[in-house]
Formats: structure tokens, sequence, C-alpha cells
């Protein structure tokens, strides 16, 4: 890399003479080291799903989970070092508590993810500090509909239809946009995103994962919660499916 | 010579009697004028006031009940009001005293449900938890001569048993198998208890008769009372506030009492 040796990539407070903040780019790289994360918004909601990588079989079933509930409206899915996507969510958390305790309400989503981006990106301007390695979706259900964010180690958010962090983003992305997401139920989309997650994962490198599956939208009262475990048994079982299919009609084509 | 020097070294400001830059005009000689900031206020008297809270406990539940009125002294300013407040499927809180201070702590408590919800983990607060934590909440509060001037009654349904508790703004605290706050204390606490001692195994609608005719008993009893009231039943299978009720009453024989103008 062409950062290390030149002395410009020790603090998150120095540009290298073209331009660039290489301790925001490691922290990047740090998100794209972490299982899938991907979040899609549908008409009637957002659906969260994570493929959480499983690197011993003595780690206990469920363990480190990586979808969060941030309020009651309010999910998120991390991508990229644990310990930090926690502290990230710890502090989302504050922040609606705050905005309820100030206002009588509950926060919009937009208002969190400013917040929390602009909390981000003061982790990018000092040297006493280092970013932080997180890819963090954001999503929710009002009034106004679904909507949907991420923000990345730069302390830049966007809303998205759909998206992903981590590993296989560029895959998952590319999946995603295969779909008519805006035409799409949140009911239909979990089983994509089930399907996304099985399709994106690279058993050679990685062997086992969980897959974490989450919504909010219309059908759970605006409410952000794990995806039932009926439905969540029959969208893995979609997911493993269609897999199997596709490995079948790649043979055929051999 | 010496006022000559001190008006050189000090001279006189020169907005004098005028309002403090950015302050608000204070009329002269009025009591207003010197406000001190540094004394620290602390709640000496409730202001809004809710009355009784009644709760009993049956065979497989409770039911408590209070009316929906705020009183603002002995005027009946708010009529419309909840006293009654759903923790979550096995806990009813009913609350008497300062209606500012309930709100406030309806508040602090429904973010409190809020952060147990979202860790997911399967635990939230119990009836058992909820009225320990009240206890140490309210004690603490008048440890600091600050208290919450509220009475709680604590309503819910923990291990297959009913659970009822009473906690006052100091802290005192007791669990009972019929509770009242305020005038209910004198006036329907010891039919209730009557009512228990002749029927020890009471069911669902029995227990909610007998606390309807308390409410009533109270409203035609309490002056601070309103004769619209909500109650709350808590069983294995939940937790339901019902009501507003508007209970028909009779006044036939008020002409009789004389002798109290």
């Amino acid at each position: 890399m062409s950062s290390i040796g030149t002395g410009y990539d020790l603090s998150a407070s120095q540009f290298s003479p073209d331009g660039r903040v290489f301790q925001v780019e490691y922290a990047q790289k740090a998100v794209e080291n972490s299982g899938t994360a991907i979040g899609i918004r549908g008409k009637d909601g957002v659906v969260f799903g994570v493929e959480k990588l499983v690197t011993s079989k003595l780690y206990e079933v469920g363990a480190n989970k990586r979808l969060f509930n941030i309020d009651r409206h309010i999910g998120a899915a991390t991508a990229g070092l644990l310990a930090d996507s926690r502290h990230l969510v710890e502090i989302s958390r504050e922040e609606a508590s705050n905005y309820r305790s100030t206002y009588g309400a509950s926060i919009p989503l937009k208002y969190l993810v400013d917040r929390v981006s602009m909390y981000v990106h003061a982790h990018t301007l000092y040297s006493s500090v280092r970013p932080f390695g997180v890819g963090m979706i954001l999503g929710a259900h009002s009034a106004e509909g679904p909507e949907l964010y991420l923000i990345d180690p730069s302390g830049v958010a966007w809303g998205y239809h759909g998206c992903a962090a981590g590993k296989a983003k560029q895959n998952a992305k590319t999946e995603i946009e295969k779909l008519k997401v805006k035409d799409m139920t949140i009911k239909e989309l979990v089983k994509e995103v089930a399907k996304i997650i099985y399709v994106v994962h690279d058993e050679v490198k990685d062997k086992a994962f969980e897959l974490e599956l989450s919504w909010v939208g219309e059908i759970t009262g605006g409410k952000h919660e794990l995806v039932p475990k009926d439905i969540f048994v029959e969208a893995e079982k979609y997911a493993k499916e269609a897999l199997e299919e596709s490995d079948e009609s790649d043979e055929e084509e051999l | 010579m010496e006022a000559g020097m001190s008006c050189l070294t000090n001279p006189p400001p020169f907005w004098k009697n005028g309002p403090q830059p950015g302050g608000i005009y204070n009329f002269p000689n009025s009591s207003a004028t010197h406000s001190n900031t540094s004394e620290s206020q602390r709640s000496a008297y409730p202001i809004v006031t809710g009355t009784s809270v009644l709760g009993l406990k049956f065979n497989g539940g409770v039911v408590i009940a209070a009316d929906m009125l705020g009183s603002y002294g002995s005027l009946a300013r708010f009529r419309n009001i909840s006293r009654l407040s759903k923790i979550n499927d096995s806990t009813v809180i009913g609350c008497g005293g300062d209606y500012a201070d309930f709100q406030f702590l309806s508040s602090v408590i429904e973010q409190r449900v809020i952060d147990e919800e979202c860790l997911n983990d399967g635990f939230g607060f119990t009836p058992k938890s909820m009225f320990s934590w009240l206890t140490r909440v309210l004690y603490n509060r008048r440890s600091k001569f600050n208290p919450l001037w509220n009475v709680y009654v604590v309503a819910g349904y923990q291990d297959e048993q009913p659970f009822l508790g009473y906690v006052d703004k100091i802290g005192v605290a007791y669990e009972a198998p019929a509770i009242s706050s305020g005038f209910g204390s004198h006036i329907a606490l010891p039919i209730l208890r009557e009512e228990m001692e002749k029927n020890t195994n009471m069911n669902e609608n029995e227990a909610i008769a007998l606390v309807q005719r308390c409410m009533k008993l109270l409203y035609y009893r309490d002056a601070r009372s309103l004769n619209k009231y909500q109650y709350a039943v808590i069983t294995k299978t939940g937790a339901a506030i019902h009501g507003p009720v508007v209970p028909e009453t009779n006044w036939e024989i008020a002409h009789l009492i004389q002798g109290y103008e």
C-alpha cells in the first residue's frame, strides 16, 4: 500500500500530500474484513440481514449479535469491529433517549443519523482518537414511510433503497439491484435478504456462519424486531433451496 | 477632595436605576427586585393532586382503580386525566398526590422500559422489581429533602401469584391483599377488608364489583373525587386498563344532611 512508510498514515488528523486521510481508509478496510450486513427498504418497511461469521465451533449459538434495537422504532445492522459497533449503538440509544426526554416524542431517524454521523466524523479529526471501524446501517418506518441509512467510518451518511457493508458488499449490492425493491413488501423482501446473505457467503474462505434477520414496517406496527421464528425458518429454507438450484444449473452448464 | 478622587477612580454607572442589560424591568420597591438564584427550591407541597387509589387482590389476579380528577387545591381543575399507567403485560401502577411528579416518574419509567426492550434479552420490569425500584427512588428523594409527592400502588401478576404493593413519598412500603391510599384508607379500606374476611376466595367479578362499589362510595364521601374513574385488572393472561366508568349516583337524600353549611 502506498500509505505505508510515508508517515502520513500515523494519525487521523493529518492529510497525505495527495489529499487522503489514511487512518479513515484503514477503518474502511476493517469494515471490509467483517461478515456482510445488508439493509433493504421496501414499500412498507425495512429488512436487515447479517452474515455473522462463526470462527470457532466452541462459541455459543446466538452470541455476539450484530442486529440491534436503537429505540422501539429504529433498528441497526453493523459490519466491522464488534466492540466499536456496540459503542456506536450505545451512543445512538443515548441520542434517542435524550431526544425523548427533551421533546416527549420518538426521535426521527434522519435526526439520529445526523447526530451519530457527526459523532463518527469527530473521530476522524484528532490524533488522539482512532476512527470507528464500523459500517452502521440504520432503518425505521414512520408515518412518511420507510427510511434507510448507512453511516461510513468517515462520518458520511447516505439514504438508500438498499445498501450493504462488509466483505461481500459489492456482490450484495449487485444482488439487491436485481430486485424491484420499491414495489416489494417486507414479507417478500425477508426471503430475498436471506437469499442474498446465503448467495454472497464465501464457503471456501469462511466455513460457518449464522444468519440474522430483523425488520421494521407496517406489519410490525412500526416496531423494529427480530423476524419471528416461523418466518425466519421459511426464509432460510427459501435461501438454501435457491442456492442449491443455482448450484445444480451451474453443474449442467459444465 | 475625597469625593472628587473617588469620582475619578470609580465613575458612576452610565445607566443608573435602569434595567440590567438583557434583564426584565422591575418596578422600584417591589419585592421581586432581589431574586436570589443561589437558593435551591424543593417540593414543599403538591400542586395538582390526585386522590385515593384502591387496590384489591382476588383469586388469580389484582384489580386497582383511581378516579380521573386532577385537583388544584379544592378546585376540580382537570377532569379527564389518567392516574393508572400500564408498565407491561404484568404490571400496572396507580398514583395519588402530585400529578406533575407522576408525569415525571412516568417518563423515567417509560425510558427504562424502552432500554430493557432494546436489549431484547427477555428481561423487563416485573411487579416486584417495579415496586422495589419505586421504594428506592422515593426514599432517595425524601433523603435529599426533595420528595416526589406521590403515593404509588403497584399491582401485578408474577410467579403465578397476584402482587399488590404500596409506596409513599417518604419510601414507606408494604404489601397487602387490600390497599388504599389517601382518603380511601378511611372510607374504602375497612369495607374492602370486611368483604375479604367474609369472602376469602373472591373471584375476578366479585373483586371488580367491590372496588366499583368503593369508588362510588368515595365519590359520595370524598370532596376531592370525581364520578369518573378507571380500573385495571391484571391476571395471568395480561393487564388491561378499563374505563372511563361513570357510575350512576343518587343524591335524593342529600337534603337531609344539615348543619355543615
